[in-house]
Parts: C-alpha cells; structure tokens; sequence
C-alpha cells in the first residue's frame, strides 16, 4: 500500500485514511470582480497537469483531518515530500526522486 | 487442512457501558488544560490521562474528551464557563458512537481485517482516527492486546459483523 507522509500527525500512514484535493498554490483573487472571463477560467479551470513533479493538496480526512501539500511524481507516484498548508511552495531542485 | 493447529484463543469483542464525550477545538490548549484539570497533549495520536478522565489528541487542534457520565455535567459546567472567556467548541458526542473493547492475543490480526494502519507500531495509551474497512474510528491501545473502537452509532452493526465474521476465521484457523 502506497504511504504517505503527513506533516501533523508525523507518520507514513496508508493511503486509505487521505484524499486528493487538487492542485496546490493557487491563490484565490483578491478582487473576482476585476478579473476578465478568461483570467477567472483560467482561476477556476485550467491547472498545469505535469508529467513530473507535481506540487498539489491532500487532506488526511480519516485521520487528524487537515489539509496539506505534497510534492507528487506523477508517472511514479511517488511522493518526494509533504509539508503543512500555508507554507510556502518548497525548492525541489535538490530532491532526487524521479521515475525510476 | 490443519484449522485449529495451536489455535490461540480468539479475540472477544465486548460493548462498553456509556461515557461522556466531547470533542474539543482550541487553539490554545494550554489555557483549556488548566481550567479543566486534565493535559490535552500536542501531539497527533498521544492521550493525557487524569485519574478516569482522558484527553487523546486527534488532530492538531482537536481532542477527544472522555470522563464517567456522573461528570458530564461538571465539565459541560467548565467548558460553558470558559467559552465565554476565549474562542473554543466543544460539543458533546456521547450518544454519537459506541466503543467496542477488543482482546486477546490475535487482536492485531482482528483489526488487521479491515484497520490499514500498522497498528502493532501503535504505542500503548496512544490512539488515532483511522478506518475500519470503510467506517471512520478511533482507535485506542489500551494494552499490548487490548484495543477500543470507537465507532458512529450507525456504522456500528456493519463494523461488529465483519469482526465477528473476522473472529470466527480467526477462531478455524483461516
Ligand atoms: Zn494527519
């Protein structure tokens, strides 16, 4: 089973107790009003979909139930690393941790 | 076949009497312990206990709150008193779920049936929130081979059938 790393409760834990929430570091618009129809589809829609690392949120629900963010390789599946929400989006370039 | 080779005696599965629940939100847990007397630990999965009171941390800014039912209104008395002094939630879930104690010397290999956790890591006088096949529980080690599930009310018939599916396995030798 595929575990993963949460950053609150400090434990590999299996993948069954976490769900996927999407794409992570996307700011919500001060302003949505000002915004023109394409910069809100683009807000709402449109996400980069790597084939690599992929920087996204995940949420140990059936477990301390916070959300958190995760360094992901998405042809491997494997995580290079987790940290809390809020931080700031991590420097990966000394990371290794590719397809193989 | 050689069901029953060394058989262990199987887990038992016993429902416990009710006690008083409250699940408990500070962001200042400090201030919450000293007024209610009891530890609420910082770290995810560690349970303070104060003679039959007991704080387990599940989240880190969440705990679960056990103490005898004759209690209950002592501490709803408390945490009334010092919700009015700072930001906090406390609501009272004991009618909520129901704990089964489970024991005996394959309960690992019981909860191993539907729990994905490496629960033989878990540290006695620790729990956690996990799963049990696909009902959220707590999961308290109350000894080497002596755990509490705390299951939703309504989760609970699906959650004691696949165990005692899982002691009768057990209990052959499968
Ligand atoms: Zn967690």
């Amino acid at each position: 089973m595929l575990l993963i790393r949460c950053p609150y409760c400090e434990q590999d834990l299996p993948e069954l107790e976490f769900a996927y929430a999407g794409e992570a570091h996307i700011a919500r618009p001060q302003d949505p009003s000002k915004l023109t129809d394409e910069e809100w589809r683009d807000y709402l829609f449109i996400r980069s979909n790597p084939r690599g690392h992929h920087f996204e949120r995940w949420r140990h629900i059936n477990g301390c139930a916070r959300f958190f963010n995760a360094v992901r390789e998405t042809v491997s599946d494997r995580f290079l690393l987790t940290y809390r929400a809020g931080e700031p989006r991590p420097d990966i370039s000394g990371l290794t941790g590719g397809s193989e | 076949m050689n069901a029953m080779n060394g058989s262990l005696a199987p887990p038992t599965i016993t429902e416990l009497p009710p006690t008083t629940r409250i699940s408990l939100r500070t962001a200042d847990p400090a201030a919450v312990a000293s007024a209610l007397g009891i530890k609420l630990p910082v770290k995810v999965g560690v349970r303070a206990a104060a003679g039959v009171r007991t704080a387990l941390c599940l989240g880190p800014d969440e705990w679960l709150l056990e103490v005898p039912e004759a209690e209950s209104a002592m501490l709803a008395a408390a945490l009334a008193d010092l919700a009015g002094r700072m930001p906090l939630s406390a609501v009272e879930i004991s009618d909520r779920e129901v704990t089964l104690a489970l024991a005996g010397r394959a309960v690992l290999d019981l909860l191993a049936t539907g729990c994905p956790r490496d629960l033989a890591r878990m540290p006695v006088g620790s729990g956690a929130r996990t799963l049990f096949d696909t009902a959220q529980v707590v999961l308290t080690r109350e000894g080497e081979d002596r755990f509490h599930l705390t299951v939703r009310r309504s989760y609970a018939p699906h959650v004691r059938a696949l165990l005692h599916i899982a002691v009768r396995e057990l209990e052959i030798g499968l």
